[in-house]
């Protein structure tokens, strides 16, 4: 499904990603861990496109074609969602109605009908139930004023309600207390399926007790410089990175 | 004093700024009088006997014109207005066949109406919104005005106003905005066409929104149009206005007066979706919309509300203001302005408090993009004797690309040390984490940046009746084309 070839990125000149090379198939959950600085969440934003960084050398084939020319919002309607490490806020904007437009624009390029208002209120009332989230969380403005859980959940919310095919979570478990997770973690399982597939990117171990990955690779200084089961996530927690970084 | 700014290169802003497309840019192809341009006192007599207007009447408006000759126009704005020739422009146009009913009206109007979103043929007529449709300097129709004058409502042209109910006319025209006010005030005191008459009686709630519709068509004309309402004891109404001109590459002169007196009890609230011809990418042509409007809560527990949208026209200029004079009495200012390209507005309101226990509400949400510049400009005034006044005013600017700009200039003078007032403003960028994370989720670039906008505006827009409401979101979602990229 998604073949990343010796990438090298950059961002204002400083080189981040330095020849990473990562292959994920469909049906398959892979993790990335790695000290902070390694690159990790700037592999996320490059997969979703962002423009502030500087593909600089290799290439990322998503089913089977390059994406690297494609704008964010054309990744996003060929089915690559990231759950963004700080969401963000837009005032006067209601959760609900963002949602709505965004699965619009979805299935719109998708070339499926638009969801009448009552048919996409009844999906958003099943999903919001299984996160266990409060109907008045629809007319909260988006993001604004919601806890650091709340906004991490609210991206689980987007995921399930856009049906992605390739999802990257970009620290998702960061700041969440146990509960949250195992909401989180549930979301994530929910929608595994053969035809999908997740990259996980976590610094820390206890969030592969609930999304269990089948790989499990070690980023330091934009590269990938070990790879393994979930075992190797175990041995990270108790031996840390010093030993990979040489 | 505007700077000079330099032109953006890049070829794709270029071609997006292009594509994007006044919609109501045409013109309605039709035979019409239009009177040779200049103004005198003949032409403001021509003018007044057209309209078989009383003696009292023409002497106002030579009044005014001996008061405006005398004026000079304000340059106190922040605006950079090329000179206007005032007698480069003529003072009267109308179609050369004046409809007596609805079913004279030529053809080519009623589908330029229909090309605008309002259908004047009866049984297309839009439901619960009486329309009185202003074309260049003449109201041609006003629907619903029967079912309305089973009420006691009086909701007609202002030509029509004049001979039907003249002693009304006669006892409120410029009690709000006096004909020597301002240069703009006193050139449409003197010249001005035509407008709309509003007078809800004693305890009457208006059941139905009315509005005009007022268009420019004539080449080298301005329009001058005149708006009076009058809410007695204890009824209300909601009047809204919308506005659309050809594309043309040279300026047209729009200088309005709005009055609007609210007595005991009584509630106004006056809306306006402005979206004259804002020019092309360069500045060139474009409305100059120069208008003043103003209300006055003359009786206790008043209430004047105005919400504007201003998304057209070259040059903005105008200060939608309420004179609290009542015990009570509320003046409420929701607005959303934007300027995309070469457009300037310069808007914000006026409070003044008079009474005691005086309240009033600002909300100005401006929005620049392009080359635009958006200045608020406000004034809150608290008298000796407005005891417990309150005011709250919040400010926010927004700013889309590096080559606009926003100004705030508030001033507030309160002399009795009981007011209490609160002043809020912020100014932001569109931020482009923002759109990434909207495009992230399948938006387009566009479409993210007109969701953030209309987000910011919710404030105001949630005044607005529903209908415009959505009218006001597209528009600001059109104006906004090409504004990102």
């Amino acid at each position: 499904m998604l073949d990343i070839i010796n990438l090298h990125a950059e961002v204002e000149g400083k080189k981040i990603l330095q020849g990473l090379n990562l292959k994920i198939n469909k049906g398959e959950i892979h993790s990335i861990m790695g000290p902070n600085g390694s690159g990790k969440s700037t592999l996320a934003s490059i997969l979703a496109g962002k423009e502030d960084y500087e593909v600089t050398d290799g290439d990322i084939i998503y089913n089977g074609e390059s994406i690297l020319e494609l704008a964010p919002d054309e990744r996003a309607q060929q089915g690559i969602f990231l759950a963004f490490q700080y969401p963000i806020e837009i005032p006067g904007v209601s959760n609900g109605y963002f949602l709505k437009e965004a699965l619009n624009s979805i299935n719109e390029a998708r070339g499926k009908p638009v969801l009448k208002p009552v048919e996409f209120g009844k999906l958003i009332k099943e999903k919001i139930k299984k996160l266990k989230m409060d109907d008045s969380f629809l007319k909260r403005s988006l993001n604004e004023g919601f806890s650091g859980g709340e906004k991490k959940r609210n991206e689980i919310l987007q995921m399930a309600i856009l049906d992605p095919i390739f999802s990257v979570l970009d620290e998702t478990d960061s700041g969440l207390d146990i509960d949250a997770l195992q909401i989180v973690a549930d979301g994530v399982n929910s929608l595994r399926g053969p035809e999908k597939a997740f990259l996980v990117i976590t610094h820390y171990q206890r969030l592969l007790d609930y999304i269990v990955p089948d790989f499990v690779h070690v980023l330091v200084n934009g590269k990938i410089v070990k790879s393994g089961d979930k075992g190797l996530a175990l041995e990270l927690e108790s031996k840390g990175y010093s030993w990979l970084e040489g | 004093m505007v700077e000079e700014l330099k032109i953006d290169n890049d070829q794709e802003t270029k071609d997006m700024l292009e594509n994007s497309e006044y919609k109501y840019g045409f013109v309605t192809p039709i035979e019409q009088e239009i009177i040779p341009k200049g103004i005198n006192e003949d032409v403001l007599r021509y003018i007044s006997k057209k309209k078989n207007e009383p003696k009292w009447l023409l002497d106002f408006r030579l009044k005014a014109y001996e008061k405006w000759k005398k004026m000079k126009e304000p340059s106190w704005a922040k605006l950079k207005i090329e000179p206007i020739d005032y007698n480069g422009i003529s003072y009267f146009a109308a179609p050369k066949e004046m409809p007596k009913s609805l079913d004279e009206i030529d053809p080519e109007i009623i589908d330029t109406y229909n090309k605008l979103g309002i259908p004047l043929e009866e049984q297309k007529k839009l439901e619960g919104v009486a329309v009185d449709v202003v074309f260049d300097s003449v109201s041609l129709v006003t629907t619903f005005k029967d079912k309305l004058a089973k009420l006691g409502i009086i909701f007609c042209s202002f030509s029509d106003a004049i001979i039907e109910h003249e002693e009304l006319v006669k006892k409120y025209l410029g009690r709000v905005i006096p004909s020597g006010d301002n240069y703009f005030a006193a050139l449409n005191a003197a010249a001005f066409t035509d407008g709309s008459f509003v007078y809800i009686p004693k305890g009457v709630k208006c059941p139905m929104e009315l509005s005009t519709y007022f268009r420019i068509n004539a080449e080298d004309t301005g329009q001058f149009e005149r708006t009076l309402i009058i809410a007695e004891e204890g009824s209300s109404v909601s009047y809204l206005e919308g506005c659309t001109a050809p594309k043309r590459s040279t300026s047209q002169l729009h200088a309005a007066c709005v009055e609007l007196i609210a007595f005991d009890d009584a509630t106004i609230k006056y809306s306006t979706i402005q979206n004259w011809y804002p020019g092309d990418k360069n500045g060139k042509g474009g409305i100059y919309n120069f208008v003043t409007k103003r209300g006055n809560c003359v009786g206790k527990n008043s209430r004047i509300s105005w919400t504007q949208v201003e998304t057209g026209s070259a040059i903005t200029w105008k200060y939608p203001s309420c004179i609290l004079s009542g015990d009570n009495s509320v003046g409420e200012f929701y607005s959303v302005a934007l300027t995309n390209n070469k457009q300037q507005a310069d808007t914000g309101t006026k409070m003044i408090h008079l009474g005691k226990n005086t309240k009033s509400t600002i909300v100005s949400k401006g929005i620049s993009a392009g080359f635009g510049q958006n200045i608020y400009r406000g004034l809150v005034e608290v008298s000796e004797k407005a005891e417990n006044a309150r005011n709250y005013t919040v400010c926010d600017s927004i700013l889309i690309g590096e080559n606009c700009g926003a100004h705030t200039f508030p001033y507030i003078e309160v002399k009795n040390p009981s007011a209490q007032l609160e002043h809020e403003a912020t100014t932001s960028k569109v931020g482009e984490d923002q759109i990434f994370y909207c495009q992230q989720r399948g938006m387009s670039e566009e479409d993210a940046l007109s969701l953030i906008v209309n987000g910011f505006c919710k404030e105001v827009f949630r005044e607005l009746p529903f209908e415009f409401a959505v009218e006001a979101e597209r528009l600001l979602s059109v104006s906004l084309e090409g504004s990102v990229g």
